[in-house]
């Protein structure tokens, strides 16, 4: 495979390794999230000219900081209020005597951790935690996180630029929060990994060769923070997760590309590698004892993995990790999922109980997989009219064309009739 | 950096006056006011008269116009306001969270601008 790249592609595979840390880099160096930016993106265009004359340097990542900083110094010259940046130029100009001829280690440290910390901090909108972070640390270009998010380019360009001003005017902090909001920090950092992730994995609309390159991208981001922060068990928790999850990828589409369900996956399709890095991951957290909603989802997850066969499943074990789950997130969603492991472990009727209990008071009327849920106890527990009924409400309250077939599916096999008005 | 933290409540929220709330209510207002100002993070701050004081003042075509009233009629209004001196937004909304209107009330927390020269 690399033999088949062009320079040209080796350039840019290089630049987006290296992007977040050099960027990360650079903004602790200029205290400017956009002047930092600017410069690197000179260096690439550098870069590009450059290696693709003279071939990669030794050290890509160095070459690319070195000539930042040196546009940097550019730029800041070339400002109308030069005068008032000489103190920025000179710090410049003692790094670059100070820096030649060490080794790229020792030229800049890793500051990844306080650039994601800046970018997920809650006084910036979701969306724009979720576009910043695959911007400055994943490296995606303006027009490929709009294509992500099916956004105009210019609209998300726009998002980014008042994102940065904003950090610069309102003061966000470029560093690792304080122990007594870290905890409340880190979990607003997973969440946007979270959502970068589902947003590839569940494809509500848009390119699905896009989308699943989203899903890669937050396993990545999450190495990144767990390489960062080993010691927080809600980390690896989320990095297992979505490792559990993303190994099931190519069994989850059928050969006509519809849906296929955990029930019917060809479990030889599943990545053994990913799952065993997944279950790795949580066989190291769990006996920490600091449990939190990732471990407990990744560690029902893992419990799939490790059926051969979905008859072999031990749902008494995920009705228990339900518990637990409920227990530190009491969610009506999470009490759906609960009540399904229920059906497997007892009996569909003390499922469909729990279910109804939790959707008692209307708050799931809108939430799809709760009517998708109900259909299939009700129709394992011989109600088929009511089942076909539930399906054609979860029908219409899903807008994603695959999982609309995969149900319009389900329910012709329940003699329910074709499709609806 | 200086942040105004602008303190924003629905009038009738909150202790009011003569009830046996009030009094812990004032008192932690106290209690915070000094804990900025030993902190050394105090640079001002007001607590403001009612709605019902407010007058809205405009020209247009060189003419004074007033108006009795706030100028925005929103469920939640402008009560006072502290201006604080500190590091970085972190810090800001540490001490905007410990405002005791905070807890029924909202602290809008807005950098100040520094003029080049």
């Amino acid at each position: 495979m690399q033999l088949s790249l062009t320079p040209g592609q080796i350039i840019e595979k290089t630049v987006r390794e290296e992007w977040g840390r050099i960027l990360a880099s650079l903004v602790k160096m200029l205290g400017d999230f956009q002047l930092a930016e600017d410069c690197l993106q000179d260096a690439v265009v550098s870069a590009m000219h450059h290696w693709g004359r003279n071939g990669l340097p030794n050290s890509p990542a160095a070459w690319l900081i070195t000539t930042a900083r040196r546009k940097a110094i550019d730029r800041l010259r070339r400002d109308k209020n030069a005068a008032s940046k000489q103190d920025e130029i000179s710090y410049l100009l003692d790094l670059e005597n100070q820096t030649m001829g060490e080794t790229e280690t020792d030229v800049f440290p890793d500051k990844r951790l306080e650039m994601i910390f800046t970018c997920c901090h809650p006084a910036l909108e979701e969306k724009t935690r979720v576009a910043l972070t695959l911007r400055t640390l994943g490296g995606l270009t303006t027009e490929e996180i709009a294509g992500a998010f099916l956004d105009r380019p210019e609209a998300m360009a726009q998002r980014l630029v008042r994102a940065k001003k904003k950090i610069s005017l309102a003061g966000i902090p470029y560093a690792i929060p304080d122990g007594d909001v870290l905890p409340e920090r880190i979990s607003s950092v997973l969440r946007v990994i979270y959502l970068i992730f589902n947003e590839g994995y569940s494809a509500t609309a848009g390119d699905t060769l896009m989308r699943s390159d989203l899903s890669e991208e937050a396993i990545r981001l999450a190495r990144i923070v767990y390489q960062l922060l080993p010691e927080e068990t809600e980390v690896s928790g989320l990095l297992a997760l979505m490792l559990l999850h993303d190994s099931r990828r190519f069994a989850r589409v059928g050969e006509h590309g519809q849906m296929v369900a955990l029930e019917e996956q060809d479990r030889s399709l599943w990545d053994s590698g990913k799952m065993r890095e997944g279950s790795a991951l949580l066989r190291a957290s769990l006996p920490k004892r600091r449990l939190g909603p990732y471990q407990l989802q990744a560690a029902i997850s893992a419990v799939h993995a490790e059926s051969p066969h979905w008859s072999q499943t031990d749902w008494p074990q995920i009705e228990a990790l339900y518990d637990l789950l409920y227990s530190i997130q009491p969610s009506a969603v999470v009490r759906v999922n609960q009540a399904i492991a229920v059906s497997h472990a007892r009996c569909v009727e003390v499922g469909l109980k729990m279910l109804n209990a939790a959707g008692h008071d209307g708050r799931l009327e809108r939430y799809q997989p709760f009517h998708a849920a109900k259909a299939d106890l009700l129709a394992r527990s011989g109600n088929l009219s009511e089942a076909a009924g539930c399906l054609r409400t979860a029908i219409d309250l899903t807008e994603n064309d695959l999982e609309c077939a995969f149900l319009q599916a389900k329910l012709e096999k329940l003699g329910g009739n074709g499709p609806h008005q | 950096m200086q942040y105004m933290c602008l303190i924003y409540s629905g009038e009738g929220t909150g202790p009011q006056p003569d009830t046996p709330e009030i009094g812990a209510y004032m008192q932690a207002y106290g209690a915070f006011t000094e804990k900025v100002r030993a902190d050394g993070k105090f640079v001002g701050g007001d607590a403001l008269q009612p709605i019902a004081t407010a007058t809205t003042v405009s020209v247009r075509d060189g003419k004074t116009e007033t108006m009795d009233g706030p100028f925005a009629e929103t469920k939640e209004q402008l009560g006072g306001y502290y201006l604080l001196d500190c590091a970085d937004l972190d810090e800001a909304i540490k001490y905007a969270a410990m405002i005791p209107t905070a807890t029924h009330g909202r602290i809008e927390v807005r950098p100040v601008v520094v003029w080049d020269n």
